[in-house]
């Protein structure tokens, strides 16, 4: 008897959520292997150097917003299920929102690959941040509307969910998986507020030909305000793994579940007003926002360096139970034969390494060195790329047996999938980064440019070319294995005897912490009075001037 | 709440860590006059009518001073004006002062090795100065996607010495 049997409801949702992010993460990887061969000039049959700018927005969208929204919301419908022991209060509300989220992602990815077919009318080659005066079809914004609204449907879904067991259990602390979903979506609500208003009241309208002119600065200012949150909405479902779940694949407890709660109000209350930093580079933002947010960004590397701590803490209890001593020798001890825990500590990992090349997008003046060349995607592949998405799918093989019911297919190969992914991303990353040191452009199908020598600071172009190369191969190879093991399970599981699904309690349990780090409203107020102070201002110069002006004339894309 | 002396320690360090860097950053902004763009004169220009008023209608160097020197540079599918078809050539050891716009979609301003970075936004000014240390020849790159041809888009800042700079193609007042 696992999850499926006691909530067969809420299964079919998860399962239904999975689907859709498994299938968008296996044509964006695709899209992925295509660019990193044409990039590095080693194969540039699959697309032309125009479209891949098609490949390219299918590759960021599939991937940064629907993989990631669709995994996150089938992993929280499991949390609040789970750990409220409630099915959903309707299975119509549930599968409606995940109508509509589907829906609008098909509408998007319609527009996106429409450009890729010549004479279909559609194109949407304007990457997954799609600044104006860049225009894609409608539909492109109009999907991402509905996905965005569906999205604060399914955190409606779970508020609804609480609510009723509140009702019934009037004084318990709230369990810490719901704690960490409720925390995620109130950032959420938050952040894809900005998003939401750029698309909906700006975008749209001007797509469809209703006003003719885009000020581009307010766009981008708005879509910066989610943009930078948003990473944190990859991210913290990872960290809800990490605290919740790692701990017990390691053998062991959480080290400290107070800590856990801290953290995620740390993230809820800093994740936003420090959307500037990605806008260390534009004119119209003023320094005082900008050295906001410096301040603010390099604070959000506590919480970061807090989870650090009590997950390898976590870890090492595990290890120690299961025998390990010394002061490095327990490592030895950990399960690095079981996929879910290895794919989880090599995603870890690596974050450890994305984290530090974040430092360097977080301090302004330096930031000018790599803003917008290939050291980005070096550094975002190593977070949402894989401390994310790694995690995400190596969770997967501990999921998939409670949610169907069945043994996991192909554990071997699940095995080796983390490992070879962390080969690859070691590759490509380190390569991308030093690429970017030396000033090589990032999304570009042809950053080879006549009469132009980018100074190397170590090792040489082509070396950094073939590693970029070879290392997106042994992703997609990864990728490849993931998806071979997944729909085995799927379709020719044997059915599970003895499904593996307890979480045992923290070390230190919520009882050893203050009550009012439960207090929702208060820690949503202080966060919404954050982002006022970090957003009237510039957004009022902004819209004072008038919502659509100075205005540019639409680039059709 | 008990929280373990390690972890106490480990806070610690980590709130260090991140004064060091805020430190490091204001260091660099103060005192090695490292900047970045910001909002100059808080005026905007009108894209639809920027190729044909004001000084954006004459891209081009300008001498503010004999030690001072200012570009008006336009950024546009897929070219940059002056810097695509000649090269922008500038005096080192001089202070130069770029003002950049676009007139139709955002745009990138990167010159490799110079640590030169900006967005180009149509309808805002990017303004940010630099002194080139010595005569050589850099690229200039488009880091903003702009297009169907924005891997074309680059261009050439061929930096001579101040002796050898010559004036007779400024842009007069």
């Amino acid at each position: 008897m696992t999850f499926v049997n006691h909530y067969p409801k809420a299964a079919r949702i998860v399962k239904a959520n999975l689907i859709v992010a498994f299938v968008a993460l296996s044509i964006g990887g695709f899209f992925g292997l295509i660019q990193a061969l044409h990039r590095t000039d080693v194969f540039r049959g699959f697309v032309s150097s125009v479209g891949y700018y098609d490949v390219l927005t299918g590759h960021g969208v599939l991937l940064a917003l629907v993989f990631t929204t669709f995994f996150i919301t089938g992993l929280y419908q499991w949390g609040v299920t789970r750990t409220l022991e409630r099915e959903p209060e309707s299975s119509t509300f549930s599968w409606s929102w995940f109508v509509m989220m589907l829906v609008g992602t098909t509408m998007t990815a319609t527009a996106i690959l429409g450009g890729l077919v010549p004479g279909s009318g559609l194109s949407a080659a304007v990457l997954y941040t799609f600044y104006p005066p860049l225009q894609a079809h409608p539909l492109f914004y109009i999907g991402a509307a509905l996905l965005i609204v569906g999205s604060w449907l399914a955190g409606a879904d779970w508020f609804w969910t609480y609510r009723k067991w509140r009702a019934d259990n009037p004084d318990a602390r709230i369990p810490l998986q719901t704690y960490m979903v409720i925390f995620t979506w109130l950032m959420w609500y938050l952040c894809s507020l900005g998003v939401a208003l750029e698309v909906v009241v700006l975008l749209i309208p001007w797509s469809l030909g209703i006003v003719e002119k885009i000020d581009p600065l307010l766009p981008r200012t708005l879509f910066w305000y989610f943009g930078h949150a948003v990473v944190y909405f990859w991210l913290l479902p990872a960290y809800f793994v990490w605290y919740s779940i790692l701990p017990k694949l390691s053998g062991g407890r959480l080290f400290s579940d107070p800590l856990a709660r801290i953290v995620f109000i740390f993230f809820l209350l800093l994740s936003t007003p420090i959307g500037y930093h990605h806008q260390y580079a534009d004119p119209g933002i003023s320094l005082v926002y900008k050295m906001w947010a410096l301040i603010m960004t390099l604070v959000i590397l506590l919480p970061s360096l807090m989870t650090a701590f009590t997950v390898i803490s976590s870890m090492e209890h595990g290890a120690r139970q299961r025998g390990g001593s010394g002061y490095f020798a327990w490592m030895g001890a950990l399960p690095w034969g079981q996929p879910a825990f290895v794919g989880c500590a090599l995603a870890g990992i690596m974050f450890a390494a994305g984290g530090f090349s974040g430092m360097i997008n977080a301090s302004l003046n330096i930031d000018m060195l790599v803003h917008n060349t290939a050291w980005i995607p070096g550094h975002f592949h190593l977070t949402v790329g894989t401390a994310t998405a790694l995690t995400f799918m190596a969770i997967t093989y501990w999921l998939l047996p409670q949610l169907t019911g069945k043994e996991l297919k192909f554990k071997n190969l699940a095995l080796a999938q983390p490992y070879t992914w962390f080969i690859g991303m070691t590759l490509m990353s380190n390569a991308l980064h030093r690429q970017g040191l030396a000033g090589v452009p990032r999304r570009v199908s042809e950053p080879q440019y006549a009469g132009i020598d980018y100074e190397v600071p170590f090792g040489t172009m082509a070396e950094m070319d073939w590693q970029v190369a070879i290392g997106g191969i042994i992703l997609f190879v990864a990728l490849i294995f993931f998806l071979v093991v997944v729909g085995g399970t799927f379709w020719a599981g044997s059915p599970a005897t003895n499904v593996d699904d307890v979480i045992p309690p923290a070390l230190s349990g919520p009882e050893h912490s203050p009550k009012i780090l439960d207090n929702l409203k208060l820690w949503m107020g202080v966060a919404v009075a954050l982002v006022l102070i970090a957003y009237t201002l510039p957004l009022a110069e902004m819209v004072m001037d008038g919502l659509f002006s100075p205005g540019a004339f639409p680039a059709p894309m | 709440m008990h929280v373990h002396r390690f972890e106490k320690l480990w806070i610690g360090l980590s709130l260090l860590l991140i004064a060091a860097f805020i430190g490091i950053v204001l260091f660099g902004f103060t005192v090695m006059n490292l900047k970045v763009p910001g909002v100059e004169t808080g005026e905007t220009v009108d894209p639809a009518t920027v190729l044909s008023e004001g000084p954006f209608a004459q891209p081009g160097v300008r001498k503010v001073s004999d030690n001072h020197y200012e570009v008006y540079m336009l950024a546009q599918q897929f070219l940059f004006r002056p810097g695509s078809t000649q090269p922008l050539t500038l005096p080192a050891e001089t202070k130069v002062t770029f003002h950049m716009t676009s007139p139709d979609v955002m745009h990138g301003f990167e010159v490799p090795g110079s640590g030169l970075n900006a967005t180009v936004i149509p309808g805002q000014i990017a303004t940010f100065s630099t002194r080139f240390p010595e005569a050589k020849t850099y690229g200039i790159i488009c880091h903003q996607y702009c297009g169907s041809a924005h891997h074309n888009m680059q261009g050439e800042i061929e930096v001579v010495p101040p002796s050898e700079f010559d004036e007779s193609n400024l842009i007069s007042q």
